[in-house]
């Protein structure tokens, strides 16, 4: 064999990304094996392996079970489902594949926008005998949400149903009227039987009627649209690499066009410009780069770059520095999405606060209808305006994947549990600046003689925080402290008359609260506010508007149990009736502080008592 | 122009890999010596290029490793100049733990799994680079580049955070770590093509030699020292031999090879019929058993 050749041969070969989809029972795993076994991509001992554990967990009889040579994980091998994304690789002649498998539940959709997010194709699974059902739907819906322009068709069982010429017609008639307005560039359609391998690899003469090319053929053939180097260029800087005082290079990998050296360069928000140096790519210097390679630039004259910054040419007009914009969402987490909360968006290059504002309407990705809506659910995919607490370079995910692309983190516990795609940029925030006043805080807490703050109390309802307040109010009166009491039910009456007690609006209740809270501090006064506040996310929120030392949350820990046998208001009785819905402690939730700067407890000391222990946290503070 | 199923593969680790060193605080390298070892230092080294590696290397040395990846890990260490960590179960070496007298299973656990974890408190690594791929074994199919691993160090196949484009999830709580699998996507062909394309040094025992080998358990083992305690009734035969895996020399089997080039190998490889852990005995403990282990924390 020659090698130089034969790598030649083995270099030359495309790579292709596959998605596939299909539910629970269509034969995915089976297909995916088929695919494995007859490009002889698996070897004897794993097949020997697949026929102890076919004896043991197979659907196959005798035979060996193929979709055991894909089922990972062992809990789903003994209930015969695949639960997670699992990455797949076989080569042929033409092409090396890696495929992305994707369960088919409907509970498990975040894992197939995982899977469609890194794929060029996708192969959606129909049982010859079902039909296009709602999955079916679903998943044409998440492949044409992540941009993915090449779809295959796999309609498997046909061994099932005869080899049925005007099944296979009949569907593929309804799929295409499904993908009406989707943005396809190519759709195929194959008859075919995992099971038995029939139109897999080779064209098989029980579907004679079928005259179009197996699957493999179909895959091997699909022209991926390679990168528009017409599209200008743009490099995310990921990492500035300083290896002494007279090299200052900028490593990235490009997210979209064609470098050269002498390049004029530049980044969104500067004025400044200088050209490229040197390109360093993997093997050294080069005189030009592309779209997806990892490069690091050095520049003529220094330019104020950093991680977080874009390089781009000047004839890049679709990125912008903004700092909201539209765009599609995936929810993926138990967790609910309540606009105003609090997320951190994680985009290319840099990781940045912010919160949804709008949700503009979520999807039926069944029926494909836009509803209203005020909050999302795992797997409810949205249309949503988003705004950041600090201005960032984004690209429509349209012409650009890498910059148009982000996925949202949960702030309190890291969990990654939603994606987004940039529909457009909204440039309305960049016209109001905040005004730097001449007197400030500092001035006016001088004048006051007291540091401002924010006294946070948070419990259930009628736990003894508006009476506890109360009374320090009073105490810091009499001290000559400038005091404001903010209480719930009071700022209901009139600021907040707009807002109900469903999750969503109890989190804009809190918002505007922390907000009206940080204008006090800002006045110079020590602001008391007495909510039930249920959620850490809004609580921490309120934390996160205040500098260092300037927020204390104070934890009124009065048992569910005693606050409803005191139940001053009679709201308790309420609520156990069904007369008020959507109280907390009873049918909402309420999470306890993990860090109060104090815990007060109000079976062991009276209201009067528990007020001097603020007084005395304050003084030990040097608050007052 | 469009890049090479090799040269996509290439930038898409070393985007990995930067990424790790930008976003954590504290990450190193693990370094088993190996041959996807070997490519993840090439890719780390050209990621950084010209600056040193901003991170450690560490080996986790079972003390029962072959002579020869010993001495090719310092040789290495030195070349590059690198910042070399050693990690040894001191606790197990106190307790005598081996692979001969306590079996695979308690020794990975104490030796490797254990030290692993050891190390990882030690030093306070908050991620750590390890060489696996995903077409190793169906359990690997599965996990994600950016691997979360709660404070005891545990893997929690249902609980993985989504990963979608590169826009990994770096967020982790304090005491907390990740796992970073930079050639995730690579195959075993894909590894040894790109060694041979980069002329990448490896450890001399993947390439066929005349070795002392005995055969026990189906396994033909290397006497490599006086520890493996060769039996009255196994005899000491010099095959040419060599290894597709490198661990534990009485827990890694040699497979009959005439092939002394990367060039022999590929060829071999394109050729032969068993998968690359084969060799090794600790997968067959029991059915799902890599699973298993790295639930408990092995990488």
């Amino acid at each position: 064999m020659d090698l130089e050749k034969f790598f030649q041969h083995q270099n030359n070969k495309k790579q292709v990304k596959i998605l596939t989809c299909g539910s629970v029972d269509d034969g995915k795993s089976t297909l995916l094996g088929r695919l494995l076994y007859d490009s002889q991509n698996v070897f004897v001992d794993q097949i020997d392996q697949a026929k102890i554990e076919s004896e043991k967990y197979g659907t196959q009889g005798k035979d060996i079970d193929l979709a055991l040579l894909i089922d990972g994980l062992q809990a789903e091998r003994e209930q015969g489902i695949t639960i997670d994304v699992a990455y797949r690789f076989f080569e042929t002649s033409k092409c090396k594949f890696i495929v992305a498998d994707t369960p088919g539940h409907e509970q498990y959709t975040r894992n197939m926008a995982t899977g469609a997010s890194n794929s060029d194709v996708a192969i959606i699974l129909i049982d010859a005998q079902k039909g296009v059902l709602e999955q079916t739907k679903r998943h044409s819906f998440i492949v044409n949400l992540l941009g993915i322009q090449h779809v295959v068709v796999a309609i498997n069982k046909m061994d099932l149903v005869n080899y049925d010429e005007n099944i296979f017609h009949k569907i593929v008639t309804e799929y295409k009227e499904l993908i009406k307005n989707f943005h396809f560039i190519s759709t195929n359609y194959i008859p075919l039987s995992a099971l038995k391998g029939d139109n897999v690899f080779s064209t098989f003469e029980n579907t004679k009627w079928y005259t179009g090319p197996s699957l493999i053929e179909t895959l091997e053939n699909i022209q991926i649209e390679e990168e528009d180097f017409n599209n200008s260029f743009s490099m995310p800087v990921q990492w500035v690499n300083r290896s002494s005082s007279d090299f200052r290079g900028y490593a990235g990998t490009i997210s979209s066009g064609k470098i050269s050296k002498g390049d004029v360069i530049t980044t969104p928000s500067s004025n400044s410009q200088t050209s490229i140096k040197n390109i360093y790519g993997p093997n050294g210097e080069l005189d030009e780069a592309f779209t997806n390679q990892a490069v690091t630039l050095t520049l003529q004259d220094e330019l104020d770059i950093s991680r977080g910054d874009i390089i781009l040419t000047q004839d890049n007009k679709k990125i912008l520095k903004v700092d909201q914009f539209a765009a599609h969402l995936v929810w993926m987490d138990q967790d609910s999405m309540l606009p105003e909360r609090n997320y951190i968006f994680r985009f290319n290059n840099t990781f940045i606060n912010g919160q949804i504002t709008d949700l503009v309407h979520s999807i039926n990705i069944n029926s494909y209808e836009e509803i209203a809506t005020k909050k999302l659910n795992l797997n409810d995919i949205a249309y949503c305006k988003i705004a950041l607490n600090k201005m960032h370079s984004i690209a429509p995910y349209k012409n650009n994947h890498q910059l148009g692309s982000f996925v949202i983190i949960d702030p309190y516990n890291n969990k990654t549990i939603g994606a987004g795609m940039i529909d457009h940029a909204l440039r309305r925030s960049t016209n109001i600046s905040w005004h730097e006043m001449s007197i400030n805080k500092n001035t006016r807490s001088k004048l006051n003689g007291q540091q401002p703050c924010v006294i946070w109390f948070t419990g259930l309802s009628g736990s003894g925080k508006s009476t506890i307040a109360n009374i320090l109010e009073q105490k810091l009166h009499t001290m000559n402290k400038r005091t404001y009491l903010l209480d719930g039910d009071n700022v209901r009456h009139g600021l907040n008359k707009d807002l109900g007690f469903t999750d969503t609006d109890r989190v804009e209740n809190i918002r505007r609260v922390a907000e009206v809270s940080k204008l006090m501090v800002d006045a110079g006064l020590i602001t008391l506010v007495s909510f039930i506040s249920p959620f850490r996310s809004e609580r921490k929120m309120a934390k996160d508007l205040l500098q260092e030392g300037e927020f204390f949350e104070v934890f009124v820990s009065t048992s569910l149990e005693e606050c409803e046998k005191r139940d001053p208001k009679g709201l308790y009785k309420k609520a156990r009736s069904g007369e008020l819905k959507n109280f907390t402690g009873i049918d909402s939730t309420y999470e306890i502080p993990e860090n109060a700067d104090l815990v007060l407890d109000t079976k062991t000391n009276n209201a009067e008592e528990l007020a001097d222990q603020i007084i005395n946290f304050l003084e030990s503070k040097k608050i007052i | 122009m469009n890049l090479t199923h090799l040269e996509k593969l290439e930038s898409e680790s070393i985007h990995i890999i930067r990424e790790v060193a930008s976003e954590f605080e504290n990450p190193v390298m693990l370094y088993s010596i190996g041959k996807d070892s070997a490519v993840m230092l090439h890719l780390a080294l050209k990621a950084f290029a010209p600056s040193k590696l901003p991170f450690k290397l560490l080996h986790v040395d079972t003390t029962w490793k072959f002579r020869e990846m010993i001495k090719f890990r310092d040789d290495i260490a030195s070349e590059y100049n690198l910042d070399l960590l050693v990690h040894i179960n001191e606790e197990g070496v106190k307790n005598n733990i081996g692979p001969i007298s306590h079996g695979s299973k308690l020794h990975t656990d104490v030796m490797k799994t254990q030290a692993l974890k050891q190390a990882l408190d030690k030093y306070k690594f908050d991620a750590a680079f390890g060489g696996a791929r995903r077409d190793e074994e169906k359990s690997r199919a599965k996990e994600r580049v950016f691997s979360f691993r709660d404070q005891q160090h545990h893997w929690d196949p249902k609980n993985q955070r989504p990963e979608l484009w590169n826009l990994y999830n770096t967020k982790i709580a304090k005491g907390e770590n990740v796992r970073v699998f930079p050639l995730s996507n690579w195959t075993e062909i894909d590894v040894w093509q790109y060694i041979y394309q980069e002329k990448i040094n490896i450890v001399p025992l993947y390439f066929a030699k005349e070795r002392p080998v005995i055969k026990r358990d189906d396994l033909l083992l290397m006497v490599d020292d006086k520890r493996l305690d060769v039996k009255d009734h196994e005899k000491i035969e010099n095959r040419m031999v060599r290894f597709r895996t490198l661990g534990c020399y009485p827990l890694t089997g040699a497979i009959e090879s005439k092939a002394k080039s990367v060039e022999e190998i590929i060829i071999e490889l394109l050729e032969s019929k068993n998968s690359e852990r084969e060799g090794r005995a600790i997968d067959k403990d029991q059915i799902g058993s890599m699973e298993k282990k790295k639930q408990e924390g092995y990488f």
